[in-house]
């Protein structure tokens, strides 16, 4: 019975959090079904039309679907923003499945001089957040010619040090036993990353994916420094420009722009956790 | 053989590492360099553009801010993470669903929340209407007053609690059960056994808790910049919104010596949390 009673407690407290996280989703979905004239009605006040505080329903009066419409066929520029924001996140998990993973196997499997260096780099630059790198990034990238271009916000997210980071914590776990029985039988290297390494690994592999591609759908900084051309932002860019007096089509555009992160996370739940307990955790 | 598998390891890594030679460490050098030379670059000025960097006001304004979202944030954040890590501990079983709920706004990228922000924190928004109904009209126009900072502080707790959340219940679930059966035999209460079995077990992951949490910290400029843009209200001035003007106006030298400093400082940071935590 008291043991009931806690139960109960602990859920009604809970439910504080749990709300407050999910509500903003709830706030775009039901605006995105709802009527423009509708919306303006409860956020009139703060358009500046209209007296008193905004209000809002969890369900719309008149639900239509004239916003998704509208977004769908009324406005390129959402969907040259959407395309962008998706080049880079497929730009950047590509170039860590080519670069970061071998590194993380290297790393995790070999003992090599200059290991130790290498190891202890990728930990420090792990650290530094953008204001640190964003000097040196852009030193590079106006050598090579690459301002302003896709690339410039693709090419450094390549070589982030958190991803291999990830995998490099799995990778380390796998059996010696495993590997050496595959030596035995005659694999070479490749092999045994190709058909040990990436198969036991995948777990790792997919979590840092997971993280890398939620991170690629927030990208504000970098873009916002070396993209000038408003034709190559990404949606993360875009989206605060919206202006709200088109209420209904704004929050239409924020719940499609994080469609793919939902899904992601839907279905990557459970890497998210892993990857996020790698992160910290070491066995 | 040996020799192989050595190289074998190079070969591995040496794509990947050549990129992050090429794209952060290398150039960075340059940037310790350029940090002592004028904005050309040409002629040694010594710690001049430190001292410029650390007279300037804005300069001041942004590490004073930066340094205060810290000491605010990163307490508030652990504990209430924490808390609801206890907490799901006991909810039973619908602790799943609420953990997933918690862990949603990590997937929700930045963008995508502002207008709801807007809506929320506007001098006439939601917060403000919910406010005045429940009789306490404060009535603040949360993003343009001082009062920005708090909208700050909730929008980093909303993003990053989830994640968090999961941290703490990894290190709460290592902690072996048989050691609390054990305690309680030998009559120790809930408290007791709290103090004594589970605060020591979960302290080695307390400190990447704290890390992790103190380099999340540095991205809530994206939810300061897409709320109230370039110029936001004077206590919401991050560094990297001095760091973004400093680029507009070209400003190299005291990037260099920004970028410098603020790694020293982070290394630190972290290098002194772990000798405190190793003793």
């Amino acid at each position: 019975m008291k043991k009931k009673i806690t139960n109960a407690i602990c859920i009604v407290l809970l439910l504080i959090p749990a709300v407050l996280a999910v509500a903003p989703l709830l706030f775009l979905l039901t605006g995105s079904v709802m009527d423009t004239s509708e919306i303006r009605e409860y956020i009139g006040p703060v358009l500046g039309d209209g007296e008193g505080f905004a209000v809002w329903r969890l369900f719309p009066m008149y639900p239509t679907l004239v916003n998704v419409i509208e977004l769908f066929f009324d406005s390129p520029e959402f969907f040259q923003m959407f395309w962008n924001s998706m080049k880079i996140t497929a730009g950047i998990l590509t170039g860590q499945l080519l670069f970061g993973m071998p590194a993380a196997w290297g790393l995790a499997q070999y003992e090599f001089p200059g290991k130790r260096a290498v190891y202890f780099s990728y930990i420090v630059l792990m650290l530094m957040p953008f204001q640190v790198t964003m000097l040196s990034e852009y030193i590079v990238l106006d050598l090579l010619g690459l301002t302003d271009t896709l690339s410039a916000v693709i090419l450094p997210g390549m070589f982030l040090t958190f991803p291999p980071f990830l995998m490099y914590r799995f990778f380390s776990e796998i059996p010696p036993a495993l590997i050496e029985a595959a030596r035995v039988d005659g694999a070479g290297e490749l092999a045994v990353f190709f058909r040990i390494g990436i198969p036991v690994g995948s777990s790792g592999i997919i979590s840092a994916l997971v993280l890398q591609f939620l991170e690629c759908q927030s990208m504000v900084e970098q873009p916002l420094i070396f993209l000038k051309t408003k034709r190559l932002w990404p949606l993360s860019l875009y989206l605060p420009e919206v202006d709200l007096s088109h209420a209904g089509s704004a929050l239409c555009a924020s719940f499609v722009a994080l469609i793919p992160a939902l899904f992601v996370f839907l279905y990557g739940q459970d890497y998210l956790e892993q990857g996020i307990v790698a992160s910290a955790i070491k066995e | 053989m040996r020799r192989k598998k050595r190289m074998a390891g190079w070969c591995f890594v040496l794509p990947g590492f050549a990129g992050v030679l090429l794209f952060y460490l290398i150039p960075f050098l340059d940037v310790v360099r350029r940090s002592f030379y004028n904005a050309v670059g040409k002629q040694f000025c010594g710690l001049a553009n430190y001292r410029t960097v650390f007279e300037n006001a804005a300069f001041r304004l942004a590490a004073g801010n930066t340094a205060k979202f810290l000491a605010v944030c990163l307490p508030l954040l652990l504990l209430l993470s924490f808390a609801v890590a206890l907490l799901l501990q006991r909810a039973g079983r619908l602790a799943p669903l609420i953990k997933s709920a918690c862990m949603v706004p990590l997937a929700v990228p930045a963008a995508s929340v502002v207008l709801i922000w807007k809506l929320v924190f506007d001098g006439h928004g939601l917060l403000n209407g919910l406010l005045e109904r429940v009789g306490l009209p404060w009535g603040s126009d949360w993003m343009n007053t001082g009062a920005a900072f708090g909208v700050l502080v909730f929008s980093y707790i909303w993003k990053n609690l989830g994640y968090d959340v999961v941290l703490w219940l990894a290190g709460l679930a290592s902690v072996p059960e048989t050691l609390y059966e054990a305690a309680k035999m030998d009559g120790a209460g809930s408290l007791a056994r709290f103090i004594f079995i589970t605060l020591p077990y979960i302290r080695p992951i307390s400190f990447t808790i704290i890390v992790i949490s103190l380099l999340n910290s540095f991205k809530v400029f994206r939810e300061a910049w897409l709320v109230a843009g370039n110029y936001p209200e004077e206590s919401i001035y991050l560094l990297q919104h001095l760091f973004n003007n400093w680029f507009r106006d070209l400003a190299m030298d005291k990037m260099a010596a920004g970028a410098v400093m603020l790694s020293a400082v982070i290394l630190a940071l972290v290098a002194a949390l772990k000798r405190s935590w190793d003793k």
